[in-house]
């Protein structure tokens, strides 16, 4: 075991894919020589050289489209996205293409990209690099949606991702890249190496997608969430002082059904969290799938907590992001239901 | 008073009624075009952007030094192959018209273009075509009944009835798989064509969208990415002046070729006769070699006419002369090699008719095993338990859910 970030995870993640697979390249804005603005891919090109972690022209739609003829070619590209907010010029792809190859071809053609992204807020980012466009790409058939919550997890999801056949949005929570963040803009913030999921095996695991985690068990309340509100939540949870449980979905699509209907028949209480703004998102499906799973077991309806229905505010960001004492909110209000 | 600015409108030269006029379309004489060895950079042979390459004259000779030179037997299986293309456009749109498929399109006036260049390039090559490229799948062997059972969606459809009629595709024949967005498969040919150069591999890719087409955003950015990592691949507009009712003007051919918008990033550009099959196969193999050499991508503009409507949706007659087909002066590409043909002795008007009969039968004979393996209305049926396989490589559990769903409620134990 190793301490590692979530940014390293990545990095060793995609060096040992490389090193196994040798179809496997890395594309994206300023991944090569620079390795990336978050670092992900440091050092990847000095290893495997300039044919397999390429630099890409500033085209998202041109990235994603040309990186499907070369996972037709046989080679099996990591694009990245530098921001997930930047990821709408590429949507056509992604949405008329990527996703529905093998559906449209009768099962002959398909091209196994994975698009990594940085996504969320807590960093200053505004409206253009704090976004969370998630639920955007779980609407769709034909593709995978993931979002890890730990180095651990990231690294394990990652290189299941780039492994699948199928295509992959692999969002990476970026105010988590450095240290778990529990929602406090003002304390000082913590490093992975203070956390289990900072435990990381240097060697190659993976993690496969479709299977929740239960990060933390009691029997109040069900809190279903994912990325870095599975931290906020946690603490939340703590200040509130009931038994809940925590489950991180890491994965979207597949979603672990089976996992959320076992919690909420036994703690017969339910709330969804994510950053994402609330309207149509995540926690939408989320709230449906428990209510037709679980409906004769709740004894309170759902509490979605979930950022505001406004494009992400720069001067506000702490009143946007739905931080511990929105969570213990809505915790009280899923609680007192009779 | 100081003139203001005013919103130009592109408008066609004529409109239905008129009497069709295409002094627009800069020409050159047969033969005129010098044709430069294919190692010249780009900034040497701007010319090419702006001239007409064209190798047979009006009276049907070949001239000049684009003239490939293919052989008797060449020539002749080029025009079997393009009059087998019309006879299948023809027969496709009479059983659409009779209500035995939902759509389709026609490739009329346009076939030298997928034949000429299919022929130039290699069978390794991989080729990422638009809706009316079939001359491309007739040419690499995709079965006509195939081809028929596609439109038909019927029990041998080779995309399980996921798509409507003519988004074929060949994975052995190294065809990929058409997509109804329009310009989407163009970076994806510069991707595939990137992989090739990344495995040291010396096949290359090619694609084709519309004039219409360069106006998407994927246009440019396959332009580009090829530009920047000198893709083996060719880039192929198909100028048919017409993208549904808005003529080429409104794609912005109306000051420059289309050919030249790969200039600003040193891709040479070639027009083309594209009714011309000999300057079109003259032209493709040139840039061909370029790629596959290491000399990287060509953009080359087909200078043709779309000689039927659209699609089955469309009416032309609403919007452009109804004659405007016989006053184009590219003529018609099928007429003009049996010209050439028939004046350097290998054919006569007897054999051509008898190759029309003869290709018309073949695609009859097609049809009537095509509609043994179903229509949308009678015959085999597909099993609709297909529609869920192939979303994901392995049918994730909520597909088997809703696919049980259906076949509850359609009284079929699954």
């Amino acid at each position: 075991m190793k301490q590692m970030n979530m940014i390293q995870a990545i990095n060793s993640a995609l060096d040992l894919v490389m090193d196994k697979d040798p179809s496997v390249i890395i594309f994206g804005e300023d991944v090569g020589y620079f390795g990336g603005v978050f670092r992900c891919t440091d050092g990847l090109q000095a290893k495997y050289g300039e044919h397999r972690v390429i630099d890409a022209p500033i085209a998202e739609g041109g990235i994603i489209g040309s990186a499907i003829g070369i996972g037709v070619n046989g080679l099996r590209p990591v694009v990245e996205i530098q921001f997930a907010d930047y990821i709408y010029p590429g949507l056509d792809q992604i949405i008329s293409e990527l996703a529905r190859l093998r559906y449209r071809s009768g099962g002959e053609y398909f091209s196994p990209v994975t698009v990594r992204a940085p996504c969320g807020g807590g960093i200053r980012g505004g409206q253009t690099h704090s976004q969370s466009p998630e639920a955007l790409f779980t609407h769709l058939s034909g593709i995978k949606t993931v979002m890890p919550s730990t180095p651990y997890d990231a690294k394990g999801l990652l290189i299941s991702s780039i492994e699948s056949n199928d295509p992959v949005v692999f969002f990476e929570p970026k105010r988590i890249y450095n240290g778990p963040f529990d929602g406090d803009p003002n304390k000082p913030s913590i490093p992975w190496s203070k956390h289990p999921g900072g435990e990381v095996p240097e060697d190659y695991y993976s993690i496969p997608l479709g299977k929740a985690t239960v990060v933390e068990e009691g029997d109040e309340l069900s809190i279903i969430t994912y990325g870095t509100m599975v931290h906020v939540a946690q603490a939340a949870v703590s200040n509130a002082g009931i038994s809940a449980d925590i489950i991180d979905i890491r994965s979207l699509v597949p979603l672990d059904i089976e996992t959320l209907r076992l919690s909420v028949e036994k703690t017969g209480r339910c709330l969804i969290a994510h950053e994402a703004s609330r309207f149509s998102g995540f926690g939408a499906e989320l709230s449906a799938t428990v209510q037709e799973e679980c409906f004769w077991h709740l004894q309170a309806p759902i509490e979605r907590v979930a950022g505001w229905e406004t494009p992400y505010p720069h001067a506000f960001e702490w009143d946007y992001f739905p931080g511990q004492e929105r969570i213990m909110a809505g915790i009280r209000k899923v609680m007192e239901a009779a | 008073m100081t003139p203001k600015s005013r919103l130009h409108i592109p408008r066609p030269p004529a409109r239905p009624g008129d009497a069709p006029d295409f002094s627009y379309l800069a020409l050159s004489q047969a033969g005129a075009v010098a044709r430069p060895d294919f190692t010249t950079p780009a900034r040497e042979i701007e010319n090419l952007a702006h001239e007409l390459v064209r190798v047979l004259d009006d009276e049907g000779v070949a001239n000049g030094e684009w003239d490939p030179e293919l052989s008797k037997e060449q020539l002749i299986e080029a025009l079997r192959l393009m009059v087998l293309t019309r006879q299948f456009d023809d027969r496709m749109q009479r059983v659409q018209r009779q209500g035995k498929i939902s759509f389709y399109m026609q490739s009329l006036g346009e076939e030298a273009v997928s034949i000429g260049q299919g022929m130039a390039l290699e069978s390794g090559d991989m080729l990422f075509p638009s809706y009316r490229n079939q001359g491309l799948f007739i040419l690499r062997n995709t079965s006509l009944v195939d081809l028929m059972c596609q439109c038909l969606s019927n029990t041998r459809d080779m995309c399980k009835g996921r798509q409507m009629p003519i988004m074929y595709h060949n994975r052995q024949a190294n065809l990929f798989s058409v997509s109804g967005n329009l310009g989407t498969q163009y970076p994806q040919a510069v991707g595939w064509a990137m992989a090739s150069a990344i495995k040291g591999e010396d096949h290359i890719s090619a694609s084709w969208v519309g004039d219409g087409s360069t106006a998407e955003s994927d246009f440019h950015y396959a332009l580009t990415f090829a530009a920047v990592y000198q893709a083996p691949v060719i880039l192929n507009v198909v100028n048919n002046q017409w993208a549904i009712s808005t003529f080429q003007g409104f794609a912005g051919g109306e000051r420059r070729s289309f050919a030249a918008r790969g200039l600003g990033l040193g891709i040479p550009g070639v027009r083309v006769d594209g009714n011309d099959l000999l300057a079109v196969y003259a032209v493709t193999e040139w840039a061909a070699q370029r790629a596959r050499q290491g000399h990287g991508p060509t953009l080359i503009e087909h200078v043709t006419y779309r000689g039927g409507a659209h699609s089955t949706s469309d009416d032309p007659s609403r919007y452009r002369p109804k004659d405007e087909w016989d006053a184009f002066p590219l003529g018609d590409p099928v007429k003009r090699l049996k010209q050439h043909l028939v004046k350097a002795g290998h054919w006569s008007d007897e054999q051509q008719a008898e190759l029309e009969n003869e290709m018309k039968e073949v695609v009859l004979d097609a049809w009537k095993e095509a509609v043994t393996y179903g229509t949308m209305t009678e015959g085999p049926q597909l099993d609709m338990r297909i529609m869920f396989d192939d979303v994901y490589e392995e049918m994730p559990e909520n597909l088997k859910r809703q696919r049980e769903q259906l076949m509850e409620l359609r009284g079929v134990k699954s």
